[in-house]
């Protein structure tokens, strides 16, 4: 009955298609990777599968579309990344087409139990061929396995594969375009949980399958690392070196595409006469968007060092240690991998919140979510600390400015963690208490393909973001800022030498529409000091929060071309009470750190959270209740650091 | 479709332990580092979904399970079973019913 779907499906669709159904960490993404040449994130962290992924594996000039599905120890779901796959798999479901043929990767290091998943796919009545991976790590640890054995004792084809083996994979990519030829199990294996463990006996006897050894080296490695004492300290170690390596590592990187863009901008000032144009390409264009592709670097640097931890398996460890503080927030270690991914950006992280069975838990792990530091953030805090801070300033042995940098990060985690306990709290109650369960996957080398795909998307979304959305609003903000235009006369009259193009500049973003709107908006942020400059630049973030870091550059530029930085230590509140003063005090810049730690300023997010939540009210919560939490902190900051000072 | 027959399962069976163990109402939670038990049943108590997913997990009736390490902070905790390592809080260890091995 259910190949008759299949046909269907695939005279619709005119290919084969397939489904990679296997359980969290059996290798299951590398294999869809290497298939479709597709890349997707891979990692040794169960359940980095969240979304549903397809890509096209082309045979012999066939295409074979192939779906990587959540990772699942059971069809039975109890999380929503779970029912995805059971309702992918289930041919009675008139949402989502009936895959052809099913691949089902089984680690050859936990055949018991995969088995018992295999059990209920072949339940499906689909074809299926199984991926036995890891075949090298049993031999390691001295298990052994008839592989051939297997095949005839399940009715079905067992392939084994090595990760980086061309002929394993030929021999598979082979099979796939003769769906028909797949052996069919005669009799289906028992759905009766005591009949089933039997069965699975029964097959592991005729494999002979040898059960490996225990992983003596993860075992050693785990002795050290989920020390009680000395496990803490390295957890909070790898934390804090973490920012120490996005500073000091990156920092040369990021002068160095600096030091590129001042001699652009200096390029541009001496030989494009235009002064429309030059404003454009200096202020817009090398002072704004390139202000923010300096960042470039750190995110990169960013996201090695999350995906070295996610491949080595590490990030498992990290949630076990962290499941206990978790608790106290009434969440579990798997929303501590949900928060750790919305270091990177918040939409991974709201994705990740798939993999919490209880819906509770995701609402409120999704709320705490964009209080992370996200990569956008990373942006301000650098320009801002750097304000704040001078980089020869150490505290001890470390950099100032990557202390302050963990304290934010710090800050944004437990405030995270604060907002999820409150919405837990006071959500309504019932609903079954769900279990916990994560599994500890062995250490593993991570591989350098999966790592470097991992920066190489990251540093492509962020190109990406930066050529539409940071573009797009840096545009508008710099028409905003340049118009209306000025005539000479107009300038004599307001003292302003009109050959004199930085003078000019100045005074047209001064007098522009953006100071108006800027002004108009005083009301609100005055109290947090920020002068009309800062509140376009607050206003503008709300797209993206590397806008704001663009809207600074922009200004800076206009004033300074050639050192847009120093512009920005030097600049002065143009009027008010204040006038004069210099804008970036300690209390101003603290209390900007503190509005962008906590607001939402980023319509990504937004967009994500209205997806996953199937409605507006709780991006709408969300934005609410950080914009009053930002703005109070940051009264809160400048009162104080204003008392301090 | 798996479901149905696990709670037929579940009510069908005899409520006293057939199992002549030492201590029948050890739990898997009451066990320290570095012990080893066979499991013996899931307790009544345990949400049908829950104690299926345990199932599934490897904590049947008749399996081994070493207890690993403890968290630092005492919950979770790592156990072996069938072969592979898994973190259990505590609370879903109670619910394993187990006997002790030497």
């Amino acid at each position: 009955m259910s190949a008759h779907c299949g046909q269907v499906a695939r005279t619709v669709t005119g290919k084969t298609r397939l489904a990679l159904v296997g359980s969290p960490n059996s290798g299951k993404s590398t294999l869809f990777n290497a298939l479709t040449g597709l890349r997707t994130k891979t990692g040794n962290y169960p359940g980095v599968t969240v979304a549903r992924y397809e890509g096209t594996a082309r045979v012999g000039g066939h295409e074979v579309v192939v779906e990587d599905l959540p990772g699942t120890y059971s069809l039975d779901p109890i999380s929503p990344d779970e029912q995805v796959v059971a309702d992918a798999l289930d041919p009675d479901n008139p949402d989502i087409g009936t895959p052809d043929g099913i691949l089902v990767t089984i680690d050859a290091t936990t055949l018991r139990r995969s088995l018992g998943l295999l059990a209920q796919v072949m339940r499906t009545g689909l074809p299926i061929c199984v991926v036995l991976t890891f075949r090298d790590e049993l031999t390691r640890r001295g298990g052994t396995l008839d592989v051939s054995a297997l095949r005839r004792a399940l009715g079905v084809p067992v392939v084994g594969v090595t990760s980086g083996s061309r002929n394993d994979l030929a021999q598979l990519q082979s099979m796939l375009l003769d769906l028909a030829a797949w052996e069919r199990p005669v009799v289906p294996p028992p759905t009766d949980p005591s009949q089933r463990r039997a069965w699975v006996e029964s097959l592991l006897q005729s494999a002979g399958y040898e059960v490996p050894e225990v992983d003596r080296r993860t075992r050693r490695i785990d002795a050290v690392l989920l020390h009680p004492l000395w496990g803490t300290l390295i957890f909070f170690a790898t934390m804090f070196a973490f920012f120490q390596i996005i500073f000091t590592v990156a920092a040369p990187l990021q002068d160095a595409v600096q030091s590129l863009f001042d001699s652009l901008g200096t390029l541009v000032t001496e030989h494009v006469p235009n002064p429309l144009l030059s404003g454009f390409l200096g202020s817009a264009l090398i002072g704004g968007v390139g202000g923010v592709l300096v960042f470039l670097p750190q995110i990169a640097l960013l996201f090695l060092m999350i995906s070295l931890l996610e491949g080595s398996g590490y990030l498992s460890r990290a949630a076990f240690l962290m499941d206990r503080i978790m608790a106290r927030a009434g969440l579990e270690g798997r929303a501590f991998v949900a928060l750790l991914s919305s270091l990177a950006c918040a939409i991974p992280g709201i994705m990740a919140t798939r993999s919490l069975p209880s819906a509770k838990d995701r609402f409120a792990t999704m709320m705490g979510a964009p209080l992370m530091t996200c990569s956008a953030r990373l942006t301000v805090y650098v320009l801002l600390t750097g304000l704040l801070v001078s980089p020869d300033t150490r505290v001890g042995p470390f950099g100032a400015q990557g202390v302050v940098m963990f304290a934010l990060y710090l800050v944004g985690a437990l405030s995270a963690m604060a907002t999820a306990w409150v919405f837990k709290r006071f959500s309504s109650r019932g609903g079954p208490v769900l279990p916990f369960y994560m599994e500890m996957p062995s250490y593993r080398l991570p591989r350098p393909r999966s790592v470097a795909d991992a920066i190489w998307s990251a540093c492509k979304g962020f190109l990406h973001k930066v050529g539409r959305i940071i573009l797009l609003v840096t545009v508008v903000l710099w028409l905003l800022l340049s118009l209306p235009m000025h005539s000479d006369a107009q300038l004599r009259s307001a003292g302003v030498d009109p050959v004199d193009r930085t003078a000019v500049s100045a005074y047209a973003v001064d007098h522009s529409y953006a100071a108006d709107i800027g002004h108009a908006i005083e009301p609100v942020f005055a109290p947090l000091g920020f002068d009309w400059r800062i509140n376009i630049g607050v206003l503008g973030s709300l797209s993206a929060r590397e806008v704001f870091v663009a809207t600074l550059g922009q200004v800076a530029a206009a004033q300074n071309p050639e050192q847009p930085a120093e512009a920005l230590t030097h600049m002065t509140y143009t009027d008010g009470p204040h006038q004069g003063e210099k804008l970036f005090t300690p209390a101003t810049t603290a209390a900007l750190l503190v509005f962008f730690l906590y607001a939402l300023q980023c319509m990504s997010t937004i967009g994500v959270m209205r997806r996953e939540t199937g409605s507006w009210r709780w991006p709408a919560v969300a934005f609410g209740y950080m914009f009053v939490l930002a703005w109070t902190m940051a009264f809160l900051t400048h009162t104080l650091v204003g008392l301090s000072a | 479709m798996g479901s149905v027959q696990w709670d037929e399962r579940r009510k069908s069976r005899p409520s006293v332990p057939v199992d002549s163990a030492p201590d029948p109402d050890a739990r898997l939670a009451d066990l320290r580092p570095g012990m080893s038990g066979q499991v013996i049943d899931i307790d009544e108590s345990v949400e049908p979904s829950t104690a299926r997913r345990l199932f599934d997990l490897g904590f049947a009736p008749g399996a081994e399970v070493t207890v690993l390490r403890k968290s630092p902070l005492g919950d979770p905790v790592v156990f072996q079973v069938v072969e592979y390592e898994v973190a259990l809080r505590k609370a879903q260890a109670a619910g394993i019913h187990v006997r002790r091995i030497a």
